[in-house]
């Protein structure tokens, strides 16, 4: 288990005792995990392995079935506002008839409300968060005409306009090109730096070690959590992996027993 | 009878009914078109038939309010249904859509069949292809037929009801909009930002529900499938937008109902036939020719072979 949340600097992400899934078997079961602030995590673990329920859970799309989730030592509900979320490419559909631009415009859902009038100043902000992800060129194009690479970049850019300190990704970097996947990583070491704190599901071992500070090794339950150094052990993915692991990441690999 | 007059009462207020109940069934097809859901309209116009059919063995005579409440109770319970059998027996939508309305629909039929109707215009035929003819005005005898609060009485109860629930349709699509967008594109993304999600996907079941039962016994429910999917499936291929989508289907909407309604009266007498056809069925055979000629030449139809 990770550090204990503490009133003065509560941990930007605590999860106790969390049980989530669809239907009479929990895809995920007793997850306990603390995210400090400034860091970014990966959550990393087998298929089915829930990391995706994980995530809906802690977002407020799929209510947990048990379990508490704080949000900088705030219920869930009452920190809404502080946490951003980029879902898989895979879960919308992309021929939904809207431009780039009104895609960002919805992270802006909290200042426009319902009636809001869109302003030159919004637009401007959207214009911003593309241009961070380098797609402002294509505010204008409606959203099937992109490439996969393109479209998380503009998922990516809708996170960034809903202004939050704390972003939950859905495997930002399935299906995408590798200048996509450069380009990604930069803006969420960028947002590192200013202090925001970052969850990502992850897929691909080989580069938790360069790209995250901090993993949540999952298989339904939390098999290591903690700073990658000490928790990505080779010792902590076979547990996880079973025998399905292919090859084990030479990174990390000095397995703390 | 004046030219005026006959125009008013015999051509104007049962188009006026037809569009009106084109654009209440097309403004939540929109948005269930893109929800993939284009079939629940279809499920909701053949569920109201028993409800229709219980009101009438319960209160014993055709009357507006008490089938408007069967109609609404039965499309309720069949929503209920689909929901249940998709998340308790985790049936896909499509098939479960299907499962509802066909089972409720013959339970109409068989309702029907021990029913005396035979005095009263309720049979299977006029369930299917509504009376859109006989919603006429007699009380017009002109234009000043439209100031006379004598003759205005006489309008068919019908005029009033489907531009009623065309008004509460649209008010609500105007007033969700932004809402209703987001949690139609991304659910997921919609309920991180507190939406109401299902209360959205509720309230958008339950207009296209009011559109229907509204429209269902004006129209038939040939015509009300035929609004839900023919002008917003065409729309979509006209535009790449939504605000411009949704503008597309109402155009068609009103197209088809005042084209089909002129060429079903008039279309057989010009090739020498002697009687007109229903002007329900001709407007959703319109409406399918739209779409076919936006499928063929709609500026935004390229997504499709991609």
């Amino acid at each position: 288990m990770g550090e204990p949340g503490r009133d003065t600097n509560p941990a930007a992400l605590a999860l106790h005792a969390i049980s989530a899934g669809y239907g009479d078997a929990p895809a995920i079961e007793a997850v306990g995990a603390s995210f400090p602030q400034g860091t970014m995590t990966a959550i990393v673990g087998p298929n089915g392995a829930g990391k995706s329920t994980l995530v809906k859970t802690v977002v407020g799309a799929l209510a947990p079935a048990a379990g508490r989730i704080e949000v900088f030592g705030q219920p869930l509900a009452l920190a809404r506002h502080r946490l951003a979320y980029v879902p898989q490419r895979a879960s919308v559909d992309w021929d939904f008839p809207i431009r780039v631009i009104d895609v960002v415009l919805m992270g802006l859902w909290r200042e426009l409300g319902l009636f809001g009038r869109v302003a030159a100043r919004h637009r401007a902000r959207a214009t911003e968060c593309l241009a961070l992800v380098g797609m402002e060129d294509f505010a204008h194009r409606q959203i099937g005409q992109l490439s996969g690479g393109q479209q998380q970049r503009v998922f990516l850019a809708r996170a960034l306009a809903q202004g939050a300190d704390l972003y939950l990704l859905d495997e930002p970097f399935a299906g995408v090109d590798a200048a996509t996947e450069a380009a990604i990583v930069a803006v969420l070491h960028r947002l590192r730096a200013e202090g925001r704190t970052l969850v990502a599901v992850h897929h691909d071992l080989a580069t938790v070690t360069e790209y995250f500070d901090r993993v949540l090794i999952l298989n339904r339950r939390p098999v290591a959590e903690g700073p990658v150094a000490r928790a990505f052990t080779n010792a902590a993915l076979a547990t996880a992996y079973g025998g399905r692991l292919p090859g084990l990441p030479a990174a990390a690999a000095t397995a703390a027993e | 009878m004046t030219a005026a007059g006959e125009f008013l009462g015999f051509t104007l207020v049962p188009m006026l009914i037809g569009t009106l109940a084109a654009v209440a069934c097309a403004v939540p097809g929109v948005f269930l078109l893109l929800r993939r859901q284009a079939l629940l309209g279809d499920a909701i116009s053949h569920t109201v038939l028993p409800g229709i059919v219980v009101a009438f063995l319960l209160t014993g005579r055709i009357a507006t309010v008490p089938m408007l409440l069967g109609a609404a109770g039965a499309a309720v319970l069949a929503v209920l249904q689909i929901q249940l059998l998709i998340r308790a027996g985790r049936v896909e939508p499509g098939a479960a859509m299907g499962i509802v309305f066909t089972a409720m629909f013959a339970a109409g039929v068989l309702l029907l069949e021990r029913t005396d109707t035979s005095g009263v215009h309720l049979d299977v035929e006029h369930a299917l292809m509504g009376s859109l003819e006989s919603l006429v005005w007699l009380e017009a005898r002109g234009w000043s037929s439209l100031a006379d609060p004598a003759a205005l009485a006489g309008l068919p109860a019908e005029l009033g009801r489907m531009a009623l629930a065309a008004a509460a349709v649209a008010v609500l699509a105007v007033l969700a909009w932004r809402a209703l967008v987001i949690a139609t594109f991304d659910a997921g993304f919609a309920a991180v930002l507190g939406l109401p999600v299902a209360a959205i996907g509720l309230g958008l079941t339950l207009s296209a529900a009011l559109a229907a039962v509204a429209a269902f016994d004006a129209v038939g429910s040939i015509l009300v499938i035929a609004m839900f999917v023919c002008p917003p499936a065409a729309a979509r291929l006209m535009t790449e937008r939504l605000g411009p989508m949704l503008a597309w289907a109402l155009g068609f909407a009103v197209l088809s109902a005042v084209l089909g309604f002129v060429l079903a009266g008039h279309a057989p007498l010009w090739l020498g036939f002697p009687s007109a056809l229903s002007a329900a069925g001709m407007i959703a055979v319109v409406s399918g020719a739209i779409l076919g000629l936006a499928a063929l030449f709609g500026p935004a139809r390229r997504r499709m072979a991609a």
